[in-house]
């Protein structure tokens, strides 16, 4: 089967212009490719740029050199040189991602948030509101928790709501920044049953897992990154 | 698909300070752009440029209707500008006294604009202005009352009522939350990002507040010094900002 995502001789320097313009190399010559139905976990020392990957992936970082290929509306595009409006055609549609971090305005309840990938594909109001409900139900966050706003939440519960977000809108693309780092364990085994779902169907997973039980209960093989001094 | 607004090599001099230094930017159907930058970076002089309240000494700016005509927005007569004002484009003043007439009603404010584009029939004008009322969540029993009885955030919501009950196609907005509390810009914020996805508006704010930028715009604008000094999603000029202005202003910013 032809591969959802390419990644070739990426690189990626941080310049900081307020430290004297001190760079940081970060990635050189990062390849990967993931294939439909696979998960692929990103291993690597601390710094190693496992995050930095991942994010020049989703389009948050942008790459100094390289290529990132991805298959969206059955064509291959790069990433690297896509403008804003096709980075949030292919973020509505087929990237999915589940950041470290929840970021939403203040003062809207869960359920929208959770609703809002569904809804941006066109879902209608009430369909995106009752599945964005039952995700939620089924990652333990009770229905009294659903109309207020995350910012309220304790971390694991902020954290089941971004992983909701994340898979709702079923994206053929997904990236995980450790999605499973603040859950207990019954929440753990329902985030890998998600992902498992997510193979079944057909999607492909890059992932940054610390808990090595989740990593070795969904990844289908390992992705070393070594930091650049290593590699040198 | 093409660009709704398309500015081109924009310049002006306020006497020896350059407001405007060659700039060029495009916003398409559907997109909310934000323009950031400290005080007298050109931000709000690039806003009232594109929607034709200044006139550049150079450069042209391009508006695209909805039947796809292109409308070069400096060199259109007067009238022709009013009328784009009035039923294409919305214009939402930091200042809601700028945007709003202070000696009429909060529903004449609604009722005039919607009269000003061509509305005729009284009842479904006061109809629509209870509508609009609601749907920025002012109580529509206090339309008869003036503006000067509203606070400040009621205020700015009443003029955007008054902005888009029109059905414009693009919103200028410069620095919306602007005068307002805390709690009220997180009110006013989660309100704009509805209306803007709900009529699929294409939007220029202009702001200083750069975590609002990140949660409603698409897309981030730097200026400094009267040009653009780095553009690209909002998530990235924010998290990987190239720029070293762009960088102090991301740095500056206090984590609440």
């Amino acid at each position: 089967m032809s591969p959802v995502l390419v990644v070739e001789g990426l690189a990626k320097d941080f310049t900081l212009h307020l430290q004297g313009g001190v760079v940081l190399p970060v990635l050189r010559d990062a390849a990967l490719v993931l294939h439909p139905g696979e998960c692929v976990a990103l291993t690597g020392p601390s710094g190693a740029g496992k995050s930095t990957l991942m994010r020049c992936i989703a389009g948050n970082y942008g790459a100094d050199a390289g290529r990132i290929m991805l298959r969206h509306r059955g064509a291959m595009h790069d990433l690297v040189s896509a403008d804003a409006r096709l980075l949030r055609e292919i973020r509505r549609e087929t990237l999915g991602h589940v950041s470290q971090f929840l970021r939403v305005i203040p003062r809207v309840p869960a359920l929208e948030v959770v609703a809002a990938p569904l809804r941006a594909r066109g879902v209608a109001r009430e369909d995106a509101l009752a599945r964005a409900a039952a995700l939620l139900e089924r990652l333990n966050l009770p229905a009294r928790l659903h109309g207020l706003p995350p910012a309220t939440f304790s971390g694991g519960e902020q954290q089941r709501v971004n992983i909701a977000r994340g898979f709702i809108a079923d994206c053929p693309l997904m990236l995980l920044d450790e999605p499973t780092a603040s859950l207990d364990p019954a929440n753990r085994a329902v985030v890998i049953g998600l992902i498992r779902e997510a193979k079944a169907r057909g999607a492909a997973i890059l992932g940054i897992f610390h808990d090595t039980e989740v990593r070795d209960a969904v990844a289908d093989r390992r992705h070393e990154v070594a930091p650049l001094e290593d590699a040198a | 698909m093409s660009a709704i607004l398309e500015a081109c090599g924009l310049d002006l001099r306020f006497g020896a300070v350059r407001a405007l230094d060659g700039v060029s930017l495009d916003l398409w159907p559907g997109e909310v752009v934000a323009i950031v930058g400290e005080s007298g970076s050109g931000k709000s002089t690039l806003l009232r440029a594109l929607a034709g309240l200044a006139t550049p000494d150079a450069g042209r700016v391009l508006y695209r209707d909805a039947e796809g005509a292109a409308h070069e927005v400096h060199a259109a007569s007067e009238a022709q500008r009013r009328r784009l004002a009035r039923t294409d484009w919305g214009f939402v003043h930091q200042n809601p006294r700028d945007g709003l007439r202070m000696g009429v009603s909060a529903g004449g404010n609604i009722g005039e604009r919607l009269m000003a584009a061509g509305a005729r029939h009284y009842g479904g004008i006061r109809a629509a202005a209870a509508e609009w009322m609601a749907r920025v969540e002012l109580d529509p029993a206090r339309m008869d009352e003036l503006p000067r009885n509203f606070s400040g955030g009621m205020q700015q919501r009443l003029q955007i009522a008054r902005c888009l009950v029109t059905g414009p196609r693009l919103v200028f907005m410069d620095e919306p939350t602007g005068g307002l509390d805390v709690s009220v810009q997180a009110r006013l914020l989660d309100l704009i990002r509805g209306l803007v996805e709900e009529l699929g508006l294409a939007v220029l704010f202009v702001t200083h507040d750069i975590a609002a930028a990140r949660l409603l715009a698409h897309r981030i604008i730097v200026m400094r010094h009267g040009a653009i000094v780095e553009e690209g999603p909002a998530d990235r000029v924010l998290d990987d900002p190239q720029h070293p202005y762009t960088q102090l202003l991301v740095a500056s910013v206090l984590a609440a």
